[in-house]
């Protein structure tokens, strides 16, 4: 009879912890992560990317409307595979890395626009200038792990990244694509 | 039986390459040291168009050269020196590929393709790689200083040549110059 209460107990129990669980939010696994950024110079295609950022995500597949999502990047952490574009890039007329270090997105918004596909809407934060954005994204999970990958335009120039002769969209163009791929551990 | 003087249109591509080569090595030490602007990513693309253009021009060239017979150096000079100017020649010829060839491979491994004439992109040879480019970078500028000062050593023959042996080695690539007498 105890052991019988005592069964049903930690069922019950366990029933009630796993909606909690399922939305802790939870860290990307940073190795398996990408946020990549892509733009035009005299036509030329240029890469880059971010080595450091942070993200918390609470997401339910089922339930979108209640995702709770926060991207940090640490802009410092660019990566454009050459030091003097680096260089360049952190100083004040582009990204002004020591006034403001950091990048901001908050999902504000998640609906489902398909199988497997959402769309991830917020503000964005880069040098100080808060944009909204949306984000389109793919969710798959398999082997325990979630991976959300998307991409969306955004124009450098409402952001002030390049001002000064840098505005000048003629060399270095203003439409500025970004790719992302989080991989996050599914909720146990 | 070897002709006079080369062809017209051999004439025509090579000064035309003289003129590219040359122009292109002095823009290339002139934007290298200026200070990151939209001029200088202007000027970059321009210094690889051309690049780009000098190995097109040379590969005409080599096909003509290869279809073509040259006019015979002459018989005055001596065998070393007949050994030393297809020597050179040659060795210009592997430089005028090798400098945009150069050029082209540090450019990919540096992240930036090349987009001829800001049309026609070109693939990557190699993939982005911060320390290839660095070596890539010493590579392009170590070939295009012995392509110009092959250049220089090669027009320098050419009027020792005209001005000390008096022969037709300068008048079968400029014709207006009458041969020394």
């Amino acid at each position: 009879m105890r052991i019988a209460v005592l069964a049903t107990l930690s069922v019950a129990a366990v029933l009630l912890a796993a909606p909690s669980l399922a939305q802790a939010p939870q860290k990307v696994a940073l190795d398996k992560s990408q946020i990549r950024f892509g733009f035009k110079q005299m036509n030329v295609p240029v890469e880059g990317r971010f080595r450091k950022f942070d993200a918390t995500v609470s997401f339910d597949p089922k339930k979108p409307e209640a995702t709770k999502a926060e991207f940090e990047v640490e802009i410092g952490s660019i990566d454009l595979g050459n030091s003097d574009g680096e260089t360049e890039a952190k100083r004040k007329a582009w990204l002004n890395v020591d006034a403001f270090p950091k990048a901001k997105f908050t999902a504000a918004s998640v609906k489902a626009i398909g199988p497997g596909r959402y769309e991830a809407t917020g503000p964005l934060t880069i040098k100080g200038v808060t944009q909204s954005v949306t984000a389109p994204f793919t969710f798959v999970e398999a082997g325990g792990l979630r991976t959300v990958e998307g991409s969306f335009g955004l124009r450098r120039l409402p952001f002030r990244i390049g001002e000064g002769p840098w505005a000048d969209t003629d060399t270095v163009a203003d439409d500025v694509s970004v790719r992302f791929k989080f991989v996050i551990p599914s909720p146990q | 039986m070897s002709p006079a003087r080369y062809t017209g249109t051999a004439i025509a591509l090579h000064w035309l390459a003289a003129l590219l080569i040359l122009g292109n090595v002095a823009f290339g030490l002139y934007m290298v040291d200026l200070p990151l602007s939209p001029s200088k990513l202007r000027y970059y693309s321009w210094h690889k168009w051309v690049g780009v253009t000098v190995f097109l021009l040379s590969a005409a060239r080599l096909l003509w050269r290869l279809s073509h017979r040259a006019p015979a150096l002459p018989a005055s000079m001596p065998p070393w020196q007949h050994k030393a100017a297809s020597l050179s020649h040659g060795l210009l010829y592997v430089l005028f590929f090798a400098a945009p060839l150069s050029g082209w491979l540090f450019s990919s491994a540096a992240g930036f393709p090349t987009v001829y004439l800001g049309l026609v992109q070109l693939p990557d040879l190699l993939a982005k790689n911060r320390e290839l480019a660095d070596v890539l970078k010493v590579v392009h500028r170590g070939v295009t200083w012995s392509l110009a000062g092959l250049a220089i050593l090669h027009a320098a023959a050419a009027i020792k040549h005209h001005v000390v042996d008096r022969d037709d080695v300068l008048h079968r690539m400029l014709p207006f110059i009458k041969p020394g007498t």
